[in-house]
């Protein structure tokens, strides 16, 4: 257990060792072991990123959604209208068809009933002069009340 | 109680000091080269502490360095991870103590806290193995535990204390180096009739505080030496019981076994107090009061 030259052998050993731990064995691995740290701070760092954007993209995502259904609401509400309008138009154009339908055939059995009314007087007015002569044959000269004649006619 | 050592029968206490004896070789008076025949001779080289040191040092700088060139950031392999393990607890002890920058003291204390760890490992491999090994190799001592010579522990604190004061100079000069030996912890009177007093609170001052600085490395190294050599030799008796019959070996069995169990803590903490004192020292060097 005495002090000897093992002393300054080991001093000498280890001056050596750490040497070379400082050059050849310290520098690599501890850049190795920043680097990995800086890349998983890098990782993290870009994940946190992704879940922002996600996030951010989700949002964007519900507001498209809700933009779209706005306006497939609107459209179909114009629809609507514009199918009620198209009815109603139809409705109307109906209506008007009809009465000027009706108009015209009432135009008509007026016209047809002025025809036969005008025939019939024309008829009723020779029976009368017809029936007149017959009784006025003998009588009356039909020439003489032929105005009369014809002015009953007209009253007919 | 006769115990194998590799001499045939022996008494314990001879199986004791058989284990405790180095393997030396020294330059005795004549200027030869002796083996074993070295005691009080400063020209000695314990061969097995050196040749254990060595060997074990360069086991530590070669798996590191093999790591150290392969290592890669992506996919690290378990070696490396084991080692970046060892690599970010020593740099993380070292910048929570040291807060300067130095290139030298993270490796310093990576290469002190791997190396003394397995110096101090070398305990745990049953005390008669290698010596016995060694004796059919016709060496006749070996200590296989370098921390438990005295000499291995204070070469590595000298380098310590070496490098304290080479911070220390460093980083507050050679006046700074000067002034903390003479003007703590009384600051000498400059003023009036006191200036008699200064040279002796100076003397006074240096002998405290040398005794303080050269305490440094002495505790170091002794702090290991002590608890290495107090567990090796507890290895030691255990293992005389190994030839006391059937039933002291198989206690001496469960001693072994209880003691290498709680050895495990005391050689990973003393290689931790070794680094982390070194760290300490070296940063109260460096910095500025």
């Amino acid at each position: 257990m005495d002090i000897n030259l093992t002393l300054i052998g080991q001093s000498i050993a280890m001056v050596l060792f750490v040497w070379f731990c400082m050059k050849l064995i310290w520098p690599p691995i501890l850049a190795a072991l920043e680097e990995r740290q800086k890349q998983i701070e890098e990782g993290l760092a870009a994940a946190d990123k992704g879940q922002e954007s996600l996030v951010k993209a989700a949002a964007e995502a519900d507001d498209i959604v809700a933009e779209a259904r706005k306006q497939a609401t609107s459209i179909l509400d114009q629809a609507h209208s514009r199918a009620n309008e198209i009815v109603a138009d139809g409705k109307a154009d109906g209506v008007k068809e009809r009465e000027r339908q009706l108009s015209a055939a009432k135009a008509e059995i007026e016209q047809e009933a002025n025809r036969a009314r005008e025939e019939l007087r024309g008829q009723v007015s020779a029976i009368a002069i017809a029936s007149a002569e017959k009784i006025l044959n003998r009588e009356i000269d039909g020439k003489a009340h032929d105005d009369i004649l014809g002015k009953l006619a007209q009253e007919l | 109680m006769a115990a194998e050592g590799g001499h045939g029968a022996q008494t314990s206490g001879e199986y004791i000091q058989h284990h405790l004896q180095n393997l030396q070789v020294c330059k005795d008076e004549t200027g030869e080269w002796v083996w074993n025949t070295c005691a009080g001779n400063p020209m000695t080289i314990n061969v097995d502490s050196m040749f254990w040191s060595v060997l074990l040092g360069f086991f530590f700088i070669l798996l590191f360095w093999r790591v150290a060139k392969k290592s890669s950031v992506g996919k690290p392999s378990k070696t490396q991870a084991a080692v970046e393990i060892i690599v970010e607890f020593v740099n993380s002890s070292v910048k929570d103590t040291f807060h300067g920058t130095s290139r030298l003291i993270a490796p310093l204390g990576l290469t002190i806290f791997v190396w003394v760890f397995l110096m101090n490992l070398m305990d745990l491999v049953p005390v008669d193995w290698i010596p016995s090994l060694a004796a059919t190799a016709g060496i006749p001592y070996m200590k296989v535990v370098p921390s438990t010579d005295v000499n291995i522990t204070f070469g590595m604190s000298i380098a310590v204390f070496f490098l304290i004061i080479f911070y220390t100079i460093k980083n507050k000069g050679i006046t700074g180096f000067v002034g903390e030996l003479t003007m703590h912890p009384i600051a000498p009177p400059t003023k009036g009739w006191g200036v008699i007093a200064a040279p002796f609170i100076i003397a006074f001052n240096f002998i405290l505080e040398s005794v303080a600085l050269i305490a440094k490395p002495v505790s170091l190294s002794l702090r290991l030496f002590g608890n290495m050599f107090a567990g090796e030799l507890i290895f030691i008796l255990i293992a005389t019981m190994f030839s006391g019959g059937l039933l002291l070996g198989a206690g001496g069995g469960l001693l072994h076994i209880g003691w290498a169990i709680f050895h495990v803590l005391i050689i990973t903490l003393q290689a931790f107090i070794f680094m982390m004192l070194t760290i300490v020292y070296l940063s109260l060097a460096s910095e500025k009061h």
